[in-house]
């Protein structure tokens, strides 16, 4: 654990207008609240489309925060990861108690970096794009037209057979891949060179799911990525990349509920 | 949540008097900025924690509402935000770089909410009593405050003092000041400058409470006069358009040797603040980092527009003036003395914390006990910075700690030997700092925070 933090002291994230989107339940059953971290493009709306009624509808209070830059939150120039975990930190530390944090794709990166600064009560890494070369590689070879212009600082482009599987209509795929913005290209190229993340603090139990058939993230590196935190990922079969959004998407949210409600371990 | 087992378990003696045994529970004393922190880090490391805290809320010295509360109606914070919160849990972006006490206190409520330790709060119980017990354990003694109720003892695994040192006012024995007409306050009575308008004040200390007050004077009474022992830095909140703190920390990073780092900050400041002498103020008889930094860009500003005149140590009171040692007069209506605070013990025996007679406690990382494994003091230092990041840390040293001797037994009876009951006091500060009271738990924190990042790791290694 590192304590000595001149990046944190001597030179402060920038504060940034920031979009958080909830659904809370009817009553409060004490249930802790959600925090959803969508990836590189999304925004909030990604996740107000099922998953925060879902959640709301099962006694959690459920959040979802834009990362500056994305959906209607605000930007700052050169944004980095540190300045996305600082985003998920602050929504996290607004909400009346201590919350669980759930990233998704790229989303699960920042949360990583954000579970070193924010004892949340647990973590959920869906569909986990935790980066470095095999990550690039499998994006390169499957989507080399979108992929190939972010490494000279363009915007990484996602196709619409990479994010859902054939069971969404065209139509309405189309309508969210028309939606995605763009992260920073400084965040882009982070993804292929960071630094690991610092230990979690408090120790929360984390929890990752993701589908074998992600065209994405590889099925090795979701075993690889729940095997650093002492478990095996949950998957599910036949969805696409972005599990929120697929048309099975209440089986991934209902799984991670159900986690959460067992304690979560 | 661990709860109350009073009823049924009053099987322990002591002097004739019933004893709760609370098992592995730890004791905190007090609620305020240490105390909250020392509970949720005990809590997230699995201990169970009774807290008691003599008010009806949570802040501490941050609640106004609290009677030994010393916040005055404009007090902001002197260190930025990233050097004021808990590491883990950030002031909110849309607050400003030094934010009002106000903020803090809501924000120690929040922090309270969110980590839910209220549960874990006795609210109206002050401690009278903390006495060892067999088994390197702790009675706990508590009444309702005020002395209302009987008296209840607790035994405890251990304890965790977070009683602050910044409550018990230190007023200086003047020669004279019982004869004196006029009216003298403490700084910890002031509250709103209303009190003195159209007044004569005579404003004694230059810490960082002596000159905010110097400066509402300047704007609300008749005249005001500052008196300070000595010339002090005194640091503006901003630098280079960057809250000073931080730009010191840019530079702290360089890891530059001591002496540049005081040349290059002296430099800044005389570019920035320019010639105290100038001004009428003394020049500072030793070099930056050596006192108690004070943050306070008003200052010079209104002693330039006269509204504050600087003058030297007071000699005496008489009956209604005051003499200063360059043999010069005032006739102030009102003294404030902003002459800081004692810390204060008195439910523990002086030699639980090895005090000096003159009751400076003498603790490994100003925190840990060397004579009592399971005793330690959380928050009792003064910092270069604030202090709420450096309490966290020394929290969660303390519950790891504590872990480490239930889980291990033997191996932290060995690192205690090798480590904490070996090491002499040391001043965790840069520069040789001035010999005073006012400087007894000063610390330079990257000096601390390095200290402490050792124990830290070397509680992880004797654990692995």
């Amino acid at each position: 654990m590192k304590i000595i933090r001149f990046d944190d002291w001597a030179d402060p994230v920038p504060p940034v207008r920031r979009e958080v989107l909830s659904a809370t339940p009817e009553l409060d059953e004490g249930k802790p609240p959600v925090l959803f971290v969508p990836g590189f493009g999304h925004g909030a709306w990604a996740f107000a489309e099922f998953w925060l009624e879902h959640a709301a509808g099962r006694g959690f209070p459920a959040h979802a925060v834009s990362l500056r830059g994305h959906g209607g939150s605000g930007d700052t120039p050169g944004a980095s990861l540190r300045a996305y975990a600082h985003d998920v930190v602050q929504a996290a530390a607004s909400l009346p108690r201590q919350a669980v944090l759930v990233g998704h794709g790229a989303g699960a990166l920042v949360v990583e970096r954000a579970l070193a600064r924010y004892p949340a009560r647990a973590g959920v890494l869906a569909a986990p794009v935790l980066g470095g070369w095999p990550t690039f590689g499998a994006a390169l070879r499957r989507n080399p037209g979108g992929t190939l212009p972010a490494v000279f600082g363009g915007r990484l482009r996602l196709s619409r057979r990479q994010l859902f599987s054939r069971e969404v209509p065209d139509a309405v795929a189309r309508g969210y891949t028309g939606r995605l913005g763009r992260a920073s290209a400084r965040a882009q190229w982070q993804l292929l060179l960071h630094r690991a993340p610092e230990p979690a603090v408090g120790d929360p139990p984390v929890l990752v799911v993701g589908s074998p058939d992600d065209r994405v993230v590889p099925a090795s590196a979701l075993t690889r990525a729940a095997r650093r935190y002492g478990g095996a990922p949950l998957l599910f079969p036949g969805m696409g990349h972005d599990l929120m959004l697929d048309a099975r998407w209440r089986e991934p949210i209902d799984a991670i509920l159900d986690w959460l409600e067992k304690g979560g371990s | 949540m661990t709860t109350s087992t009073d009823h049924d378990s009053a099987t322990l003696w002591r002097d004739g008097r019933p004893v709760y045994d609370r098992g592995e529970t730890v004791c905190v004393v007090g609620a305020g900025p240490s105390g909250l922190v020392a509970i949720k880090n005990l809590r997230e490391h699995g201990f169970g924690v009774d807290c008691y805290e003599r008010e009806t809320g949570v802040g501490g010295g941050w609640n106004w509402r609290h009677d030994r509360s010393p916040v005055y109606g404009s007090a902001h914070l002197i260190s930025s935000k990233p050097f004021t919160q808990y590491p883990d849990f950030p002031m909110p972006d849309d607050w400003p770089d030094y934010p009002h006490h106000s903020q803090v206190l809501s924000y120690l409520e929040r922090y309270a909410d969110h980590f839910d330790l209220r549960p874990h709060i006795w609210f109206g119980t002050e401690v009278v009593k903390v006495e060892p017990a067999d088994g390197l354990r702790w009675d706990v003694t508590t009444r309702s405050t005020g002395g209302y109720g009987a008296e209840r003892t607790h035994r405890y695994a251990a304890v965790v003092v977070a009683n602050g040192h910044n409550w018990s006012p230190n007023l200086p024995a003047y020669e004279g000041l019982d004869d004196f007409k006029g009216r003298v306050v403490h700084s910890s009575a002031y509250k709103d400058p209303a009190e003195l308008r159209g007044k004569r004040v005579l404003v004694v200390g230059g810490g960082n409470t002596g000159c905010d007050i110097a400066v509402e004077a300047a704007q609300h009474a008749s005249r005001c006069w500052h008196s300070t022992r000595r010339g002090y830095w005194y640091a503006p909140k901003y630098l280079l358009g960057r809250p000073a703190d931080q730009v010191n920390d840019a530079i702290l990073r360089l890891r530059l040797p001591l002496r540049t780092r005081q040349w290059l900050l002296q430099r800044m400041l005389r570019l920035a603040v320019g010639d105290l002498g100038r001004f009428g103020l003394r020049r500072p008889d030793h070099k930056v980092f050596e006192t108690h930094p004070i943050v306070n860009s008003q200052l010079i500003y209104h002693v330039g527009h006269g509204g504050i005149a600087p003058v030297p140590d007071i000699v005496r009171f008489r009956q209604y003036s005051v003499e200063l040692n360059d043999g010069t007069e005032v006739e102030p209506d009102v003294v404030v003395a902003a002459t800081g605070y004692r810390p204060r013990f008195e439910f523990l025996a002086p030699e639980a914390l090895a005090a000096t007679t003159e009751g400076r406690p003498r603790l490994h990382l100003h925190a840990f006990s060397r004579r009592h494994p399971t005793l330690a003091v959380a928050g009792l230092v003064e910092s270069d910075s604030g202090i709420l990041p450096l309490v966290h840390w020394q929290t969660v040293a303390i519950a790891r700690w504590l872990r480490l001797r239930e889980a291990a037994p033997q191996r932290a009876g060995e690192f205690w030997a090798g480590t904490v009951a070996k090491e002499t006091d040391r001043p965790w500060t840069g520069a040789k700092v001035k010999d005073t009271p006012r400087h007894w738990f000063e610390v330079s924190h990257v000096d601390y925070l390095r200290a402490l990042q050792k124990m830290i790791d070397g509680l992880a290694g004797v654990r692995a």
